[in-house]
């Protein structure tokens, strides 16, 4: 089966376009064009007027409230609990541990098994933060108080925390669904022994931390037979299929509902403590329990992106053809499980080099499990790779986006698969236009303001743009409104409002005429609000709802009172399609301040350009990347866990320690995308949750080199680090005190 | 977080003799600090002593022109304050330049004294601390200690002191006027913090169950050419890696009257006494607010990660006067 | 409850008493969500370092999660479900909304109120860290664009909404100056009163 090829979205069904035709048919007169048109929120006035309940503030009678008790050593084992005490404290109603807690079904996880979920199982602590036990009560500070005063004590034994690139625990993991295969194209060492022109370098990112705003959050009941909980995640149906596995419990007995989800950047993508523990404790004590992590548990609890160690060698010609890229990225995993951050991704689809290797190798450490964080692979290997280039750029004497679109490669350079399409280029021009670049001198410390060195730099993007299977529904009410039923999630991307947009022009009805209803795992499986799919995704099952739908209006005089529904799946036609290299791109520029006598930098502008494919709303499109915008300046400029390795925890487990970007810290970005047309995916949509982060970081290290002649090789560029360094002209290089 | 009794004063002295009535009764001002610290299991009073509502919340010019600052005023207040803003500009900069909008508006002046450091193994109570448990030790030392001490401290302790507006008021020579038992009382700010050695736990020279009033500013015309220079790795609501209040009188090219005080330097308020001795009846140039910063720095032993506070610290004290000497040029 | 350690009080919100029984543990922002389902108020970190909280007290912008409820006694608590005028939402959230000043919504409660509250200071004179010269004299500075930023950055916003949020700011300081000037005068008493 081949892929649809229509290339238009909002044309997707014949059979409603004929449907509308017939003035004496039940189905609206058709109209189109709701996608492509600015649209604020539908849920905005809730979220404006603080009535969104977001997952820990829906009221329920005889609420207990649970409070995690974490370790406090980095590896060992639980010796006892002294539960006795605690339980006699007032208003307590239980203590939850390994010796009591219900059993989970082991080798349960949505990306292959995952022990990271087997929390109070048994007596072993893999970190510093683990889940040790839950203490319920009747109020928050009832459950406070006697969580810190439950004595836990541990065996401990010796750990080892910190990574660091020449970790002797090094391997190769092996190739999955989630792991890519290290690849080789030629002769990387031949091709660098021939080339005029030789960058060889290591670069590093740190931890990295989600940090949503909203902490995760469940509560979970027993109702009627059926466990109902509302949570804090990115996809509903996943988390319920996996807490029935987890939980022994059939499919169809388990409901979990996420209306609002306060931010997740991949931390609430998979099942987290909270819910699983708010579950065991409603199923002890059968009443309703709430379960929030603290802003110091989401530090050890819901992910993080891995630190990075990677060595970037590219080689050319005199003239900037690539002759050879390699790129070996080296990361950490808990011993607990195995995630993989992907930094070579980029690598794999940038550019045409005669030889093109990568390597990805692993240490696992007594640290919690990293996961993915927006833009996994695709942020920390952009800022080694594009900052490679900028440098291979300043030895070849050429522009760097002259450099970059020199090595535009005809095919994807690992797979060998046609690009669905590729507009990288026509991103650059665009941007370069609208930034000014082509003014700019490519000398370092050129300029200055006052005390201010000024700089600019650019990187190119990329991120994958995939589509998954999924379900939705749509029905006709009696009353010409439809109601899409989907499980997908607005984790503030503004899914709800786009949604309803391409379910307007693919049933042909106004935007008002549609209601769209998500996040209910009861509305059948959709794929998460994740990996940039999301959207384009739920989007062609939409669609494909509102075709049948079409079909089935065509057939009818009248609706009845209880509606007529379809419903549509799309896992026959997503894995029907053709092999292809379906990315989206971008180009990222940024102009930078530096003072080198206090260290500081400060960005003064950026512009982003992308090739994102259809854009559904303009308004939260722009948002959307504005947002991944200024993470990136976060993760270039601030962002930084700080691992004790006396201890093993976190030296810097708060809002206060973990610098993420104050609104100070961010200056006037603008985002802009060019045509893209695409029908991979026959809704033209590729997703734009991620692709904004990537290459920022390298954009703003490229222009601070432009300010100050300095490279800046390790995240984030913090002011010690700029201060030390100076300038390469001034000082004759670093300064050591 | 245990329970605690809560109670109002409504003067003074019923506040210093309700805080009597309980030897683990702690005073709440604006909480900011205090309330975070129990939430973090690090203070643990049995009764709260609310001070807020005490007549305290004035500022007044004395007859000697000196400044009175009650202990209630709100930082907010405080900053807005046209006679701060106008004699001790530095003051207003410095209160401006910490925590954010809505903490300044519930933070007071005498809380803000009393602030303990943010060091990361003080605030967790998993973590031994020499500050919150004395004699178990210093695990920032050979730890994380990019942001801590490089002058004065021991190795019982490299915490710094996290206030900025303390960094104005030692600058301009304030005294704490406190209140116990047997009445009121005055302290120097220079004599109000005590020096680390190996009491770290005892960060200030407050006698037991003393309520600190009020701080006066003596008039000093000097300090109405005043600025306040804080570096962080933020741009905004973020500590200190480093910060200077500095009031300059240049008069023909020669300093007549300095004041110099760092911040996120030392347990406390650093007054920089030895750069003002060396800049003071000299030449207002890069080369003297070098030689100054350096002679003040000379103490300096910074640890594995912090060495960079020497060259910024010298750095700002250069750029800071050179401003403010153009700008009396001007 | 231990009568020596939870306390009978009575809250003032969104022009509404409340009497109630509160163990003096609880914070204002427990209070609120905890005991008057008033969940418009975020809990994001709970230790003042995030914003998400921010509630006007007496007209001033506070962070409740430091904020003692039974310290709160004979105070007027202002939080998001207050904010408009019935059904007619503040110049504040109508720009939130029209320029779309957040994305996953959670931080947006405290933003708002931090909002209405730094316009408020702003016409009241107050100088910020973002102000060239803070003397008297030097006059006023305009509510430009840096003066926002540093204004508003006790508000986090992980979406990375800041852009959209200085404009929201922008524009609904520039309805109240215009409202100003059509009633012929400032109302700034309210912040320095």
């Amino acid at each position: 089966m081949t892929a649809p090829t229509a290339p238009s979205v909002s044309a997707p069904s014949t059979a409603v376009a004929a449907a509308g035709t017939t003035t004496a048919s039940p189905a609206p007169t058709r109209t189109s064009g709701a996608v492509g048109t600015p649209h604020t929120r539908l849920e905005g006035r809730l979220k404006v007027t603080g009535a969104a309940r977001y997952a820990g503030e829906v009221p329920f009678a005889e609420l207990a409230h649970g409070w995690l008790v974490t370790s406090t050593v980095a590896r060992g084992r639980i010796r006892s609990i002294e539960a006795e005490p605690v339980l006699a404290m007032p208003g307590v109603l239980t203590v939850l541990h390994h010796e009591n807690a219900p059993r989970l079904t082991p080798g349960v996880g949505m990306m292959g098994p995952d022990a990271t979920l087997q929390v109070l199982q048994d007596d072993r602590v893999p970190h510093v933060g683990w889940p040790v036990a839950l203490v319920v009560a009747e109020t928050l500070e009832q459950a406070r108080e006697a969580a810190e005063a439950l004595v836990v004590a541990y065996d401990a034994e010796p750990h080892d925390a910190v990574f660091h690139a020449g970790h002797p625990g090094m391997y190769t993991p092996e190739p999955s669904r989630y792991v890519l295969p290290d690849s080789d194209k030629g002769d990387v060492e031949a091709e660098l022994g021939a080339s005029a022109v030789v960058v060889d370098e290591e670069y590093t990112t740190p931890q990295e931390y989600h940090s949503a705003m909203e902490p995760h959050a469940a509560v979970a009941r027993w109702e009627n037979g059926r466990l109902e909980a509302i949570d804090s995640n990115q996809g509903s149906h996943a988390v319920a299929q996996d807490l029935a596995k987890l939980f022994s419990l059939d499919a169809a007995s388990v409901r979990v509902r996420s209306e609002h989800v306060g931010g997740a950047f991949g931390s609430k993508g998979t099942i987290r403590p909270h819910l699983l523990l708010a579950v065991m404790a409603t199923t002890v004590l059968d009443r309703p329990v709430r379960v929030v992590l603290t802003r110091r548990q989401m530090f050890s609890l819901v992910g993080s992106r891995p630190a990075t160690a990677q060595r970037v060698r590219l080689g050319a010609d005199s003239d900037g053809r690539l002759r050879a890229l390699d790129h070996e990225a080296r990361t950490f995993s808990s011993t607990v499980h195995e995630y993989v951050e992907q930094s070579t991704r980029h690598s794999r689809i940038m550019y045409a080099a005669d030889a093109l290797r990568t390597r990805t190798k692993v240490v696992r450490l007594d640290v919690p499990t990293p996961a993915f964080m927006r833009a996994p692979g695709w942020a920390p290997g952009s800022f080694a790779v594009e900052s490679a280039m900028d440098e291979l750029a300043e030895k070849a004497g050429m522009d760097p986006i002259a450099l970059r679109s020199r090595n535009e490669p005809e095919a994807g350079p690992v797979s060998g698969l046609p690009f669905s399409s590729r507009n990288l280029i026509a991103c650059f021009d665009e941007g370069a236009r609208r930034f000014g670049w082509t003014d700019r001198d490519p000398r370092p410390r050129a300029r200055r303001d006052g005390r201010w060195l000024l700089g600019t730099g650019m990187a190119a993007a990329a991120h994958s743009a995939g589509t998954a299977p999924s379900t939705a529904s749509i029905t006709a009410g009696a009353d010409g409104a439809f109601t899409v039923r989907i499980a997908a999630a607005d984790i503030g991307t503004g899914a709800r409002t786009a949604l309803t947009q391409i379910a307007a022009d693919a049933l042909g009805a106004p935007p008002e005429r549609v209601r769209v209803k998500i996040a209910d795992s009861d509305f059948g499986p959709a794929f998460l609000a994740g990996g940039s799919m999301g959207t384009a995704s739920w989007a062609w099952a939409i669609t494909e709802a509102a075709a049948a739908l079409g079909e089935k209006l065509a057939l009818v005089d009248q609706i009845p009172a209880e509606g007529i529904t379809a419903r549509a799946d799309t896992s026959e036609l997503v894995s029907g399609r053709q092999p292809r290299e379906s990315n989206a791109f971008g180009a990222q520029f940024a102009e930078v301040s530096v003072d080198v006598a206090s260290g500081e930098v400060r960005v003064r502008r950026m512009l982003g350009i992308f090739a994102v494919g259809r854009v559904v709303n303009p308004l939260t499109a722009r948002s959307q990347l504005v947002g991944g915008m200024t993470m990136g300046l976060s993760m270039a400029l601030h962002e930084e866990g700080i691992r004790d390795t006396a201890s093993g925890g976190l030296a810097n487990a708060d809002l206060a320690g973990y610098h993420v970007a104050a609104n100070a810290d961010v200056p006037v970005i603008e985002a802009g995308w060019v045509d893209d047309p695409d029908t991979y995916n026959p809704s033209g949509i590729k997703g734009l949750g991620e692709i904004g982060i990537v290459g920022v970081a390298a954009a703003i290290a490229n222009a601070v080199w432009h300010a100050t002649g300095v490279r800046h090789r390790d995240l984030p560029i913090r002011l010690d680090r700029v201060l030390t360094a100076g300038t390469a002209i001034e000082n004759g290089g670093a300064v050591t005190h | 977080m245990r329970e605690f009794g809560y109670k109002r004063a409504t003067d003074v002295p019923e506040a210093v003799a309700l805080l009597a009535t309980d030897p683990e009764a702690r005073f709440l001002g604006g909480g900011t600090n205090l309330v975070d610290l129990m939430k973090t299991g690090v203070e643990s009073p049995a009764l709260l002593v609310d001070v807020r509502g005490l007549p305290l919340d004035r500022i007044e010019v004395a007859d000697d022109g000196a400044l009175k600052i009650g202990a209630t005023v709100t930082n907010s207040d405080l900053a807005a304050d046209p006679e701060v803003r106008r004699r001790y500009p530095a003051l207003t900069e410095a209160v401006l330049a910490g925590a954010s909008g809505q903490l300044r508006n519930m933070a007071t002046v005498g809380g803000n004294l009393l602030q303990r450091t943010r060091c990361g193994y003080f605030g967790d109570t998993a973590q031994p601390c020499n500050k919150r448990v004395p004699g178990s030790g210093c695990p920032a030392l050979a730890g994380e200690h990019h942001n801590h001490a490089i002058l004065d401290w021991s190795e019982h302790c490299v915490a710094t002191h996290p206030s900025d507006m303390g960094v104005a008021l030692a600058a301009f020579d304030a005294v704490v006027s406190i209140h116990t038992a047997d009445g009121p009382a005055e302290l120097p700010l220079s004599e109000f913090y005590l020096p680390v050695g190996d009491t770290p736990h005892r960060e200030n020279a407050l006698p037991p169950g003393a309520l600190i009033t009020g701080v006066t500013l003596p008039a000093a015309p000097v300090a109405a050419r005043s600025r306040y220079r804080k570096v962080r790795e933020r741009a905004s609501f973020a500590f200190a890696n480093g910060s200077i209040a500095a009031a300059l009188d240049v008069e023909d090219g020669t300093v007549r009257d300095v004041r110099l005080a760092f911040g996120a330097v030392a347990s406390r308020p650093w007054r920089a006494r030895k750069a003002e001795r060396a800049l003071t009846g000299g030449p207002a140039t890069a080369e003297a607010f070098a030689a100054a910063a350096d002679a003040e720095l000379a103490a300096a032993e910074p640890l594995a990660h912090n060495g960079y506070k020497v060259p910024l610290i010298r750095n700002l004290v250069v750029a800071m006067l050179t401003e403010l000497t153009q700008e009396a040029a001007r | 409850m231990d009568p020596t350690k939870s306390s009978a009080i009575s809250l003032r919100v969104n022009g509404e008493r409340h009497s109630l029984t509160v163990d003096n543990r609880t914070t204002l922002l427990d209070a609120l969500r905890e005991h008057l389902d008033l969940t418009g108020t975020k809990k994001g970190c709970d230790q003042g370092q995030c914003g998400a909280c921010t509630v006007l007290l007496d007209g001033r912008r506070a962070n409740s999660c430091l904020q003692l409820a039974v310290a709160t006694e004979g105070r007027e608590v202002t939080t998001v479900e207050g904010i408009a005028d019935g059904e007619r939402l503040h110049p504040v959230q109508q720009a939130f909304l029209d320029f779309d000043g957040y994305q996953c919504g959670y931080c947006t409660s405290g933003q708002i109120c931090s909002a209405v509250a730094v316009i408020e200071e702003h016409a009241a004179g107050w100088p910020s860290a973002a102000t060239a010269d803070v003397r008297p004299e030097a006059g006023p500075s305009p509510l430009d664009d840096d003066e926002i930023r540093e204004r508003m950055s006790g508000n986090l916003c992980r979406c990375g909404a800041y852009v959209s949020i200085v404009r929201a700011v922008a524009e609904a300081a520039a309805v109240r100056e215009a409202a100003d000037s059509a009633a012929g005068g400032s109302r700034g008493e309210r912040v320095t009163a």
